[in-house]
């Protein structure tokens, strides 16, 4: 197994360089993932040969471009096990997906007493939609605590889900705590109040099997390039009946039946929500990219990871002055590790590491409310992918321990 | 092994005055009174003068943040006290010029005191606003319009 992926990161040329003379150790792939060498080519492939508008020209490569496209549909489709491919719409990113929720959904349905319930481990995305429109409807905003290791209290979402709730909107994977939250069980609760729940599946798509159906969500977003994707390009997946109960996003292009002077009908899901231009080739990207990953498999990469942890959170814990934030126990935390040193701010950890060449996140990781829950301003976060290896555990520990005797922490 | 890459911005002068910055403390009646945020990276600077006659008399900052946030207010603090209003603009304006990697003469740059040493952070893109943070809210609590 581990000789196999060794081979695998072979596939991705950005991780031969060297930065400030060391080995790049790529550990930020939280916030982006690299491209294995068959989603750059495809790019170029796609670019050279079929290039051209989808579902609107007649000529020979306007239909080889809308086949391409709606084959990666498909694929995102399989890849999730969502029941039919027209419940897979293409958006920029889970930011995205979310706020196109927040406008259609959330705007008919939410009135003023109605409850939204988020967790404290929400990222800005998945927040600020709701709050806003919260705000706009004078809704309540409710917020799931957290147990004292960091993990979803699920007996105060129990509490916090009522007969008022409307939307239960909440993290699969956390992007700080490096928690996963049991959203089937949350799926349960939520359904029995006859509220939706709205799932921010950025983190955990790329890095474990996702089954939309066996979740049983009504609606699931993520984002193409933390998953070996291209930027701009993400999914917003939602149950049928619910998305064509929904207004569209977006006026213009493509997203029409029918359009009179001073009326217009609007064409079928997916593409009613889907107005315009759209980044064909980050959805061709995407495809590929699922291609790649359902070919390694999702499981083998949630076992190598998972074991990638279980090395790294141990050792990181052993540091003497470290805080890290979220389950001590690896068995329960992904590959997404946030810590401190004391006396040191996470900025100059951050600068001190890359000089090792050793890239992480130092920052409030789009989290403010939880960064105040924590009691921290901010905080660094190492977070693995399955090209990662033990050697970059070995250099991001080695990077900690002579940026100690740097700062003298 | 390249830490040592690191000593061209954790200079000694630097982490002293992080580790003991000077003029650390609120002040009492400041006639000036600003907080300015870096919203980035969560860190934050209140910083108080005292206005008389058009010169600063007294000058204190509080807040948290980073090694440059920290010890760049503690040398801002000892280079504008008792300066004019005028003269501590213009110092901001050097400081400014001078991380963005805009030549100012060696005159100029000696007006800055030990903050001219924070030349070097021009190397480290990333991290040239925690050392003009401190700055900006001078500008601001003079009367300057910043965006926050």
């Amino acid at each position: 197994m581990d000789n196999k992926f060794q081979k695998i990161r072979n596939d991705f040329p950005i991780l031969k360089q060297k930065v400030n003379d060391e080995p790049l150790a790529y550990l930020d792939n939280a916030a982006t993932s690299q491209k294995p060498q068959a989603v750059i080519d495809e790019i170029v492939r796609y670019y050279q040969n079929d290039n051209a508008n989808t579902h609107r020209s007649v000529h020979t490569l306007g239909e080889r471009a809308t086949e391409e496209y709606e084959e990666a549909r498909g694929k995102v489709q399989k890849f999730i096990n969502a029941p039919e491919s027209r419940e897979i719409i293409f958006t920029k990113g889970t930011t995205d997906s979310l706020n196109l929720l927040a406008a259609t959904y959330g705007e008919t349905n939410i009135n003023a007493g109605d409850e939204i319930v988020v967790s404290y481990m929400e990222h800005h995305s998945n927040l600020i939609p709701w709050q806003q429109l919260a705000l706009r409807k004078h809704a309540t905003l409710k917020y799931i605590e957290l147990t004292a290791d960091g993990q979803l209290d699920m007996d105060d979402a129990s509490r916090k889900i009522t007969d008022k709730t409307k939307i239960v909107a909440i993290a699969h994977v956390s992007n700080v705590l490096g928690v996963t939250n049991d959203i089937k069980k949350l799926a349960a609760i939520t359904h029995q109040h006859n509220a939706v729940i709205i799932v921010d599946g950025a983190q955990a798509v790329p890095h474990q099997p996702v089954d939309v159906q066996a979740l049983d969500v009504d609606f699931y977003a993520f984002s193409g390039h933390k998953m070996l994707g291209p930027m701009g390009i993400g999914v917003l997946y939602g149950k049928s009946k619910l998305l064509n109960a929904m207004p569209p996003y977006q006026y213009g292009g493509e997203m029409i039946n029918f359009v009179e002077k001073y009326q217009s009908t609007w064409t079928d899901i997916p593409w009613k929500f889907e107005a315009g231009t759209q980044n064909v080739i980050g959805a061709i990207g995407l495809g590929k990219a699922i291609d790649y990953l359902t070919e390694i498999g999702m499981q083998n990469i949630a076992d190598y990871e998972h074991e990638l942890v279980s090395y790294a959170l141990p050792k990181m814990l052993g540091i003497p002055g470290i805080t890290v934030y979220g389950p001590h126990d690896s068995t329960v935390h992904n590959g997404v590790i946030s810590f401190n040193l004391t006396n040191l701010h996470p900025h100059d950890l951050a600068t001190a590491l890359d000089m090792d060449g050793v890239a992480v996140r130092a920052g409030h990781h789009c989290a403010q409310p939880l960064m105040k829950y924590l009691g921290v301003v901010a905080t660094a976060r190492a977070s693995f992918y399955f090209y990662n290896n033990r050697a970059d555990v070995d250099q991001l520990l080695q990077a900690i321990q002579e940026t100690k005797e740097f700062f003298k922490v | 092994m390249s830490l040592s890459g690191l000593n061209s911005l954790y200079r000694e002068m630097i982490l002293d005055h992080s580790e003991h910055p000077h003029h650390k403390h609120k002040l009492e009646n400041s006639t000036n009174k600003v907080t300015l945020k870096n919203p980035t990276c969560g860190d934050v600077i209140n910083l108080e003068i005292n206005v008389s006659d058009e010169k600063i008399t007294d000058i204190g900052f509080t807040g948290e943040g980073c090694t440059i946030s920290q010890s760049s207010a503690s040398m801002m603090t000892d280079a504008v006290l008792s300066k004019t209003i005028t003269e501590s603009l213009e110092m901001a304006q050097i400081f400014s010029d001078m991380v963005m990697g805009q030549k100012r003469s060696a005159e100029d740059l000696e007006k800055l005191g030990d903050a001219a040493i924070l030349s070097s952070v021009m190397q480290f893109p990333a991290r040239i606003k925690c050392a003009t943070l401190c700055w900006w809210a001078l500008r601001k609590s003079l009367g300057e319009e910043v965006d926050d």
